[in-house]
């Protein structure tokens, strides 16, 4: 393996875009912005996929763009570009503000009060400078997926193993003079192993994968292989159950999910356009007095840590759920600003567009049961693995997903499920919680223990 | 009829291209391409009665591909360079690990795309954002006007030019204009603690003038609050297996999941489809014939050509319930030994060709809409969907009905809460009892995800019956 530095000097790029941005700034000023704020950020990506054991695709590249917003007093607009020539940005700024004149005048438009940018921005050891060579990575996928057939017999085929690695630089800037950039990695392997039933030849895929901003800390190619083997041949034989209401247990990242609609309905856009389940709940019980969610934008590592937000805002760790009662929102300067509330650091900025809202690393505290102890607990019951469809009503909380999984019977898995639905209502399932697991793992920006739900509608036959 | 693209317009020589594909040429690859691309896109939006946002994004670049067996090889870059060029093409070619081939490769020649399905002026698909922003504030009001209910409307008109070429190994040169335009609205509706969503949208390969056509963009509007003011009304949905009768239209979002992903080639090569070795196999009931037809003038998921410059056509999928054809890119027909049928497709410059749905759609049968709904004791009439997904390998799939309907003894009764259905791919077409003489094809708002990549398309359907399929309500 080899491991070395990185080609290009990082700090002078680095450099080189917080000029790039001041110039930028500079000119959108002359031409009539009052405010604006800038991002620049770039990266190169490199991935391979393997399938049955040759090199099915390998892609490489390098890119960068640019963003910027500019604010003419309450008025604004937003541009983006890949092409950084002088002529090219002249045109982006001169765009940019014709478009914002253009609009509607917006009162609570405008960038952060100058008092809150961000006054440190820590290194949140968000970045590893090991540079794979492409053999390594192609093998690390071979590897991965020849775990996955070697784990089983009925894994007969597959969709492949996916080994990706991308770094990249953010630059952000604005006319209060504030200067941010920090520098990130993700390496990732996932493998899609699919499992055949010899009497029937029916197939059932699934897969693992794991994802680390460090190389080093990436799990083993052969332990995700099997993993990802493990989960696909259980489901073999799977079948379709009677309707019927009873208790469903959610694997962790199933659990995620719904997190993850915690997070849609908390989200300062949706509170203010009145486009959520979770209205005027500030200080409420929204949830079972088991439930404690934290929002940490500055875990070492993490895989949503940022030292800055997407406006310049420090990140910081928010508790957002405690034993049941909502205690923060998720805000950016504009949804807060909508809603009489300071932003809570969690402005999500891609370039090109006005900031929105989004999670940093957003998380259900564990409790102290196994998901083995959770299943047990379940005389008759769902264990969900898998959920599909959109069918998730952010305005009123109604819920209905398809769903494959485990049917449980006695405390034990008796038999895989599919082709079924869960179906209830957001607002009842957090406060239905009855049980959360001990087993947090942060696979993503938003991690979850197992946990049980005491009753949800499943339709089957 | 439509000019010929040229690479002047991405500031690359003819001679430049011809040089990538050169460093392409080595033994073991058996096709390269490179697909220039410089798109245009610009949006405004529109939320509690204010016209607040506006965004404009312009990006260029080109993608370089070489294949050589099952193996792909690809890069990307921002930069035109003869440098950039022959970096992504030194890249792309690693997977072949072979020496230079014997035969030079030919010059491209420039060809003309066989059709012209949108033939719209630059001038007229640049549209003035004071344009832009009086047809959103016409829709807030009109939604508003509607009902007093109408708390909210939320409104975006997107647009997008995308000028691309594709210079290819097999010699040609071609390219192509491709405007898209979209309008989409949701309603808040409130009435006490009631509080509903509605949403309508629709566009295709149009230009601005098509919005206001017969005010089109103002029945959107009433359509959007429509359906929010009749959920207030809406009770919750059964659960449990039932017969569902769905209306024509976007409702056809059902083939695109339940059969259309699991007909796209690359799943079928590798034998990880649901439908894969079932060619010349019973799918569907006798009175169902689906096609995937990229040639309709206008439509969101028609194109002149696929992304690999192959004209684009009507194929016929299932013929009297009958599997006859995948969809195809040039990887996977040339890998399959079958027909090109024009499906390569990809989101962007950066991503990789994929064998992907144009306008998918049932032809229309003789059954009477009515009598459908007649035929029914107990079931659901399905009208509007908001989004569909399916596991390709298991073949099941969902959709989830955002405008539904009881039916009690052959009457459509009481507005229900929205609810995910659920079926399998493979068998859920043979349950279709009777197709509408109505076919209808969706207003122009699909956009299709696969592998990361979106892409817009188009689905249609006439009214049909489904015996039995499993509703994912609340209520016994």
């Amino acid at each position: 393996m080899h491991q070395g530095q990185r080609g290009t000097e990082p700090a002078t790029i680095t450099n080189g875009y917080a000029q790039l941005a001041a110039n930028v700034l500079a000119r959108a000023k002359a031409c009539g912005a009052t405010e604006a704020d800038i991002v620049v950020a770039d990266g190169e990506t490199f991935s391979v996929q393997v399938r049955v054991g040759t090199v099915d695709r390998l892609t490489k590249a390098r890119e960068k763009r640019l963003g910027l917003r500019v604010f003419i007093r309450k008025r604004s607009a937003t541009t983006s570009t890949s092409d950084f020539s002088q002529d090219s940005l002249e045109r982006l700024i001169a765009d940019t503000c014709t478009l914002a004149r253009a609009v509607v005048e917006d009162d609570v438009s405008g960038l952060p009060d100058a008092a809150q940018m961000a006054a440190d921005q820590p290194s949140l050891d968000l970045y590893d400078e090991t540079v794979l060579d492409t053999e390594t990575q192609i093998d690390w996928a071979k590897r991965g997926e020849a775990a996955a057939f070697a784990a089983d017999p009925r894994i007969t085929n597959s969709e492949g193993a996916e080994f990706d690695s991308s770094s990249g630089r953010v630059v952000l800037a604005n006319s209060h003079g504030f200067v941010g950039s920090y520098k990130s990695s993700n390496f990732s392997l996932s493998v899609s192993p699919i499992a055949t039933e010899s009497t029937t030849g029916a197939m059932q895929r699934d897969a693992w994968y794991e994802v680390q901003r460090k190389f080093a800390r990436l799990a083993s190619a052969e332990s995700i292989g099997q993993e990802a083997a493990r989960r696909a041949v259980r489901r073999l034989g799977a079948r379709k159950v009677a309707t019927k209401r009873v208790p469903v247990v959610f694997d962790q990242d199933m659990a995620g999910s719904l997190l993850a609609n915690l997070c849609g309905a908390i989200s300062g856009y949706g509170l203010y356009k009145r486009a959520s389940f979770l209205l005027d709940q500030l200080g409420q019980t929204i949830a079972s007095d088991l439930m404690t969610v934290y929002d940490d934008g500055r875990m070492a590592g993490g895989l949503g840590s940022r030292p800055f937000d997407g406006e310049g805002l420090a990140t910081r760790k928010n508790t957002i759920v405690e034993r049941g009662v909502l205690r923060s929102y998720l805000l950016d300067t504009y949804s807060g600003r909508k809603l009489g509330l300071p932003s809570t650091g969690n402005a999500s900025r891609s370039v090109g567009e006005s900031p929105s809202v989004g999670p940093t690393n957003f998380y259900l505290v564990p409790g102290l049961k196994s998901a083995q102890e959770i299943i047990g607990s379940v005389k008759e019951g769902l264990y969900v693995t898998e959920l599909i469809g959109f069918g998730i009503n952010m305005v009123t909380g109604d819920y209905s997903r398809g769903a494959s999984g485990f049917w449980i019977e006695n405390g034990e898995l008796a038999y895989p499920v599919e082709e079924i639905t869960i179906a209830g209502n957001l607002k009842q399932m957090f406060k239905d919680i009855e049980v959360i697991g001990s087993d947090l793992v942060f696979r993503g920006r938003i991690a979850s223990p197992t946990l049980k739900i005491s009753e949800l509608m499943v339709a089957g036959n | 009829m439509l000019e010929p693209v040229q690479l002047a317009k991405f500031g690359v020589t003819e001679l430049e291209a011809q040089h990538a594909l050169d460093r392409l040429n080595v033994r073991d690859v058996d096709y390269a391409d490179l697909y220039f691309e410089s798109r245009t896109s610009e949006s405004v939006s529109m939320e509690e009665g204010i016209v607040k946002r506006a965004a404009k994004s312009v990006s260029q670049g080109v993608g370089v591909r070489a294949t050589a067996g099952e193996k792909t090889g690809f890069a990307y870059s921002d930069e035109l360079t003869k440098k950039d060029l022959e970096i992504a093409a030194d890249t792309a070619r690693y997977i072949a690990n072979s020496p230079q081939g014997a035969s030079p490769v030919p010059v491209p020649t420039q060809r003309r795309p066989t059709r012209d399905l949108y033939p719209i002026e630059r001038a007229k698909a640049e549209v003035a954002t004071a344009d832009r922003v009086a047809l959103l504030n016409a829709i807030d009001a009109e939604a508003r006007r509607y009902d007093p209910r109408i708390k909210n409307v939320m409104a975006s008109f997107n647009t997008e030019y995308k000028v691309v070429a594709v210079a290819t190994s097999d010699g040609t040169l071609v390219g192509d204009i491709q405007p898209l335009s979209r309008l989409q609205i949701t309603c808040i509706a409130e009435d006490g603690d009631n509080r509903q969503v509605g949403s309508f949208g629709g566009g295709g390969r149009v230009g601005f003038e098509y919005y206001l056509e017969d005010n089109r963009h103002l029945s959107y509007a009433r359509e959007a609050a429509r359906e929010a003011i009749l959920n207030l009304s809406a009770v919750d949905a059964p659960a449990g297996v039932m017969p569902v009768v769905l209306a024509g239209g976007w409702p056809g979002i059902l083939l695109h999941e339940a059969i259309g992903h699991g007909l796209e080639a690359d799943f079928n090569r590798k034998k990880t489809s649901a439908f894969s070795s079932l060619i010349g196999k019973r799918v569907a009931s006798d009175v169902c014939t689906i096609v995937d037809d990229g040639t309709l003038p206008f439509r969101r998921g028609s194109l002149n050509m696929d992304d690999e410059g192959t004209p684009t056509s009507c194929t016929t999928l299932i013929e009297k319930g009958i599997l006859r054809r995948y969809i195809t890119d040039k990887l996977n027909a040339r890998l399959m030994g079958i027909p090109l049928t024009g499906n390569g497709r990809r989101e962007n410059y950066q991503s990789v060709v994929l064998p992907r749905m144009t306008n998918t759609f049932m032809l229309a049968g003789e059954s009477d809409p009515q009598d459908m709904i007649r035929s029914v004791k107990r079931g659901l009439y399905a009208v509007s969907f908001g989004g569909g997904q399916v596991d390709i390998t298991s073949g099941k799939f969902v959709f989830s009905a955002s405008e539904a309907y009881l039916i009690e003894d052959g009457q459509i009764t009481k507005p229900v809460k929205g609810a995910t259905l659920i079926g399998s791919g493979p068998e859920i077409l043979t349950k279709v009892s009777m197709v509408g003489h109505d076919l209808k094809l969706d207003n122009g708002i699909g956009t299709c995800g696969k592998d990361g990549q979106s892409v817009p398309v188009g689905v249609g359907l006439p009214t049909i019956k489904i015996d039995e399929i499993t509703v994912g309500g609340t209520q016994r």
